[in-house]
């Protein structure tokens, strides 16, 4: 505990020595950078060793008067350091590489706000009282709007960070009125006050509603998401990495922390509105990823999908907890931080590429890329193993969060609750259809971006990434390979959590170190290891058959094209082209704006705009409302002094009446 | 994992096709069809009653059973077919929500209706009591057919569809309901065949088609 | 014991691996037949195999590594799925690490390297025939897991031979829910292995390929296994589809003696030829649909199976 501490202490110290040269761009990308980096394997081997150490508290001197810093280190926030430390490692090494001058701040300044953003982070997980977690909750919101900001004299990235602070600032509203209903009457702001207090189920839930509101809006949870699409692509692509693969996850640790640990007893239809917003999410994240042109903005929206994801296992553990299957709601919150620590390092692992290209090429557009593999063959395969294992195929690690999810979906119809047995096995249905749509996705990411022919002549002078680049891109891509191989350690040291909050078994075992048999009573096995052996095997048994025994030369020829001679890269598919199928299926979602050529005009235009529908629906109308109140309310200031005066009068003379 | 007898069974698989009838009606845009499709469920109908009679040994199932082949399956489609010959009506192809909202709605009538039905089939005693909840379900996805439905024709066979739905209910529930109550809804459907058929050319010599919405040009602020 | 059981389980694949292109040329002769021409040779596909494979490779000038590869993958993926799915007997130990979602997986990981590898060349129709591909399979795969999830909640496994195990050996019982399931199951086969009313498998129209697209840039050794890799596909799907529905006949855990292989062998031939029949009288039943009916067809799919599951819940049965 005082050793995470310190480190997080450690990453405050490294932001603080950049600014002794704040001008200097080698002194912050390779010595600061590297160190911040070497903190986060440190921060990840203490946080994975103490997963089954007891629950450690421990109180500082500083902080409010009656309210002293509480920290808490439990099964749960080990669990959440351990993402942050190893995320944060990879993507450090690859900012060290990956930041040049003219990114509009100053590289010392740049380092603070990135090291503070982590160390915020790290006090988030670990605070154990409502102040401590606010103020670790606010400086996060803040150095993360800084970061988004980076290139600030840019309109559209301003708006898109003040859009970002908005919602983040009502989220906080949420988060803050939540704890205070959890209090409970005893004014006492400690989490473990929180613990003990009873609530009645009215006020219980009201707290639990108000906290999926404040987290979900972090979170990105539909429709709270808005924010998402738009401070992404703003962000530096390391920047962009850390919201999307950690950030995001705090929200989800803070929902689980409020519901496990801090309200007792869930009640039956709280786990019904978390698996609603959340299927709801996963399925508009991943229909709107199917439709973007930007690559950021398309990775955005399947970070979307995957938060979805989350709220849906989270539910389905309310529900199997509510109704009092414990084993089904174990399963079900393990599978929901196993996929959390997946999506850490597959969508860490996809901006950070995107970044690198977008170095290189200098575009974001999915219409002016591709090829790239040919050129960039450094980050090209790093980002097929993210995108593959973000598909969900095996033997990567999304096969495995979602092989758990759809395990403890089969124990849904065994719910007593009437029409729930029959809802829930829909959920399945959407969850199937969400991950089919993933891989999708992913097919038009990676297709469009680094396969096929070059759609710009600028493309063909793409350089490769830097050797720090590279290694940041391969400690994510083992750590994807690493937790899809060896899900029986994960899920033995994952098992901790639920086992904290009393919700399963402490000498439940889920078969043998390369076996996953995680439910009783049914058949239900994976061994990746054997899997994977076994399809290499195959796969090198063919080759080997092939070659040896038809052993020819590769001729290299024209592409065939079914004989068209001239082959231009234009006429390969665009990325909207590759995803009009998904725009034509799931009409109702989208707004859409189309301009097409007339047959006479001269010089032909296509323009398309696919919109948020929930973005004109709800808070186009709601900015609108705001400022006509606003307005009514400016109607107070006159600007004229006797007015002014005349209002202190007024509330001179009201006190006096009150008082006297 | 099923201990029913055999007959059970089949009375199961026969209220399933049921159901499946129910569905492919939603989704069918041809008249000639969606009649077949209507014949076929009163077959169906006809043959549970004859299966729950031979179970049961009561003789007014017979006669109900002989009732439906009769008129359900025999008469009102021969009837149904000479109006669409007649009428001219062959096609239904719009609806009012895209096929596959339908099928969404139509898929959580369903799980409403067996939701429904659940604390029921808990409660009753007769030996076919899981078909009451497809019963429901029937009734409600006709219901559904003629709400999205633009083609006169089409609503009428929705109507026919949902008394087949709660005949399969009573059946399920009571062994069938008693023969004056029966003979009175047969006799009441038969008149409202011909009522309907009337109107339907009626309809058509003042609108030319027998499109619904052209009824809505009957309001009074013109 | 378990030796026996390794033994089965490589001759079940070798099997497979053998009988595919047969099970694709018993079709092509069925569709023939119903069609009024002169059927072609049953060794066709054999012919067509050995052909390729002594061509010579030719690859497209820009085609990178994951062209090259891909097809390797593909054919390593569905041998894979071939020892996964129980044809022969229901003792597989393979089994045991991969389940019926893990198959599925087997499967979407080589229809996405189908798709990637027919975007590396960069032409219109590669493109083309990969967009449509990944649109027939997103649909395709949430129908089938439903699918599964129904055969799983009847026989509370998720291990395919342990489903045709528990269906095989139990008292026979008519499950409503199957019903729906197997014409669900039916649809979806049709859809994935580019079989009419979806694909014209034998079509030469680039714009109306979705399959044949994907293979337009490989040639000799390379088209051989892409080839190979479809029948044996095929022929992995009729094993699942008779695994969930039809699973008598097949060795069960209670008998996996020699005998009952012996026996196992021309029962699986005749289910075989049973159902090649059926498929090719479903093609030539329908015509082919417009690309943008495609996925209603698969919306119905996906509804039956969801109506399956929804029957099985109320009727248990």
């Amino acid at each position: 505990m005082l050793l995470l501490a310190s480190l997080l202490g450690l990453w405050v110290v490294i932001g603080f020595l950049g600014l002794i040269r704040p001008t200097s761009l080698r002194f912050v990308a390779h010595i600061l950078f590297p160190l911040g980096a070497a903190v986060g394997v440190a921060i990840a081997a203490a946080a994975a060793l103490s997963i089954g150490s007891p629950t450690e508290q421990w109180v500082l001197g500083v902080g409010l008067p009656d309210l002293p810093v509480h920290l808490r280190r439990d099964a749960l926030a080990s669990v959440f350091l351990f993402l942050l430390g190893a995320a944060s490692a990879g993507i450090s090494l690859f900012g060290a590489g990956y930041f040049r001058r003219g990114e509009g701040t100053l590289p010392g300044l740049l380092c603070l706000q990135y090291h503070l953003f982590l160390a915020s982070m790290g006090a988030v997980l670990l605070a154990d009282d409502a102040y401590s977690f606010m103020v670790a909750w606010e400086s996060m919101a803040l150095t993360s709007y800084f970061l988004v900001t980076t290139q600030h004299r840019i309109p559209e990235i301003r708006q898109a960070g003040f859009l970002y602070l908005l919602i983040a600032h009502l989220g906080s509203i949420a988060i803050l009125l939540s704890f205070g209903v959890m209090q409970g009457g005893s004014w006492q702001f400690t989490f473990d006050a929180m613990r003990a207090a009873e609530l009645p189920p009215g006020w219980a839930s009201a707290a639990f509603l108000l906290a999926l509101l404040g987290f979900g809006a972090k979170a990105g949870l539909v429709p709270m998401h808005v924010w998402l699409p738009e401070a992404h692509p703003a962000a530096p692509s390391p920047v962009s990495a850390l919201m999307s693969g950690v950030m995001l996850k705090t929200a989800i640790y803070g929902v689980l922390r409020v519901t496990f640990d801090l309200l007792e007893d869930p009640l039956w239809w709280w786990g019904l509105v978390a698996m609603s917003l959340g299927l709801f999410s996963a399925l508009y994240g991943v229909v709107f990823a199917a439709a973007q042109t930007d690559m950021k903005r398309l990775l955005a929206f399947s970070s979307i999908e995957n938060v979805g994801l989350l709220f849906t296992g989270f539910g389905l553990a309310l529900i199997f907890q509510s109704a009092g299957m414990s084993a089904p709601a174990a399963l079900a919150l393990i599978a929901v931080l196993y996929h959390a620590v997946n999506h850490a390092f597959m969508k860490g692992l996809l901006f950070i590429g995107t970044g690198a290209v977008l170095h290189a090429t200098g575009q974001r557009n999915l219409g002016r890329l591709g090829g790239l593999i040919h050129r960039m063959p450094w980050v090209a395969w790093p980002t097929l193993i993210g995108a593959l294992a973000i598909a969900g195929l095996p033997p990567l690690n999304g096969f495995v969060s979602e092989w758990l999810l759809l395990q403890a979906f089969l124990s849904a119809h065994e719910v007593p609750r009437l029409f729930l047995n029959m809802l829930l096995p829909l959920g399945t249905a959407v969850v199937a259809l969400a991950a089919a749509l993933a891989g999708y996705v992913m097919v038009k990411f990676f297709g469009v971006v680094f396969l096929g022919q070059p759609r710009e002549a600028a493309l063909k002078d793409a350089h490769d990434a830097g050797w720090r680049e590279r290694a940041g891109m391969i400690w994510l891509a083992a750590g994807c390979l690493l937790l899809g191989l060896l899900p029986n350690q994960a899920i033995s040291l994952l098992a901790r959590v639920p086992v904290q909050f009393g919700v399963l078994d402490p000498d439940a075992t889920f078969g043998s170190w390369w076996l996953l048999d995680p439910v009783a009573g049914r058949q239900a096995s994976y061994a990746p290891l054997v899997f994977l052996a076994i399809v290499s095997l195959c796969v090198v048994a063919t080759i080997f058959a092939v070659t040896r025994i038809y052993r020819r030369r590769v001729r290299r020829g024209a592409p065939w094209d079914c004989g068209f001679a001239r082959l231009d890269p234009r006429m390969q598919d665009t990325a909207e082209g590759f995803g009009q199928p998904i725009r034509h299926i799931f009409e109702p979602f989208f707004g859409m704006r189309r301009e097409l050529p007339a047959p006479t005009d001269s010089a032909p235009h296509y323009h398309v705009e696919v919109s948020d529908r929930i973005w004109n629906g709800v808070y186009v109308p709601a900015a609108a409302l705001v400022q006509r109140l606003a307005l009514t309310v400016a109607v107070l200031q006159q600007g004229r002094i006797s007015t002014y005066l005349v209002y202190s009068l007024v509330t001179l003379l009201v006190l006096l009446g009150f008082v006297l | 994992m099923s201990t029913l007898p055999l007959d059970m069974q089949i009375l199961n698989a026969i209220a399933a096709l049921f159901l499946l009838l129910a569905f492919a009606m939603l989704s069918q845009r041809r008249v000639v069809t969606l009649v077949k499709l209507l014949a076929l469920q009163a077959a169906l109908l006809c043959a549970a009653t004859l299966l729950l009679a031979w179970r049961t040994g009561e003789t007014h199932l017979y006669v109900s059973a002989l009732l439906t082949l009769l008129l359900k399956v025999l008469f009102l489609p021969w009837l149904l077919n000479r109006l669409i010959r007649q009428l001219g009506v062959y096609w239904d192809n719009e609806s009012l929500l895209q096929i596959s909202g339908t099928m969404l709605v139509g898929v959580l009538l369903v799980i409403f209706s067996f939701g429904l039905a659940q604390p029921i089939v808990a409660l009753a005693s007769t030996a076919t009591r899981s078909g009451i909840g497809i019963a429901i379900a029937v009734v409600l996805l006709s219901f559904l057919t003629m709400i999205t439905r633009r083609k006169a024709m089409s609503q009428v066979v929705g109507f026919l569809s949902m008394e087949n739905g709660l005949f399969f209910g009573a059946m399920s529930a009571t062994y069938g309901m008693p023969m004056i109550v029966e003979l009175g809804v047969a006799l009441d459907v038969l008149v409202a065949m011909l009522v309907l058929g009337v109107f339907f050319f009626q309809i058509r010599e003042r609108f030319d088609s027998l499109d619904l919405h052209h009824l809505e040009s009957l309001r009074e602020d013109k | 014991m378990s030796g026996l059981r390794w033994l089965i389980q490589v001759i079940e694949v070798l099997v497979a691996l053998l009988a595919a292109p047969l099970f694709a040329g018993w079709i092509a002769q069925c569709r023939a037949v119903l069609q009024n021409r002169t059927p072609p040779s049953i060794w066709l596909p054999y012919r067509n195999l050995r052909k390729l494979l002594t061509k010579e490779a030719v690859l497209a000038e820009h085609a990178s590594p994951l062209f090259r590869i891909a097809p390797y993958i593909v054919f390593g993926t569905m041998i894979c799925a071939a020892a996964i799915v129980p044809s022969l007997s229901t003792n597989l130990p393979f089994s045991n690490a991969a389940d019926a979602i893990a198959l599925v997986g087997l499967l979407a990981t080589a229809r996405v390297f189908m798709a990637l590898a027919a975007m590396d060349v960069g032409t219109a129709f590669g493109t083309l025939g990969a967009r449509r591909e990944m649109m027939v399979g997103f649909l395709a795969e949430p129908a089938l897991l439903i699918v599964i999830f129904v055969a799983s909640l009847i026989s509370q496994s998720t291990a395919l031979p342990t489903i045709a195990d528990r269906l095989a050996t139990e008292a026979f019982a008519l499950y409503p829910s199957l019903a729906f399931t197997a014409v669900a199951f039916a649809l979806v086969l049709l859809a994935e292995n580019a079989r009419l009313p979806v694909d014209n498998p034998a079509t030469h129209l680039e714009l109306t390929m979705i399959h044949e697209a994907l293979l337009l840039e490989y040639s000799a050794r390379h088209l051989a296994l892409m080839e190979w890799s479809a029948a044996l596909k095929l022929f992995n799907y009729a094993c699942i589809g008779m695994a969930l529905f039809v699973p008598w006949g097949a060795a069960t855990t209670e008998m996996p003696t020699a005998p009952a292989l012996m026996l196992a062998i021309p029962i699986l031939a005749f289910k075989l030829l049973v159902s090649g029949a059926v498929l090719a009288f479903a093609e030539t039943a329908f015509a082919k649909l417009r690309v943008f009916r495609v996925p209603e067809l698969l919306a119905t799919a996906f509804l039956l199976a969801v109506l399956g599951l929804l029957v099985h819940l109320l009727l248990q049965g």
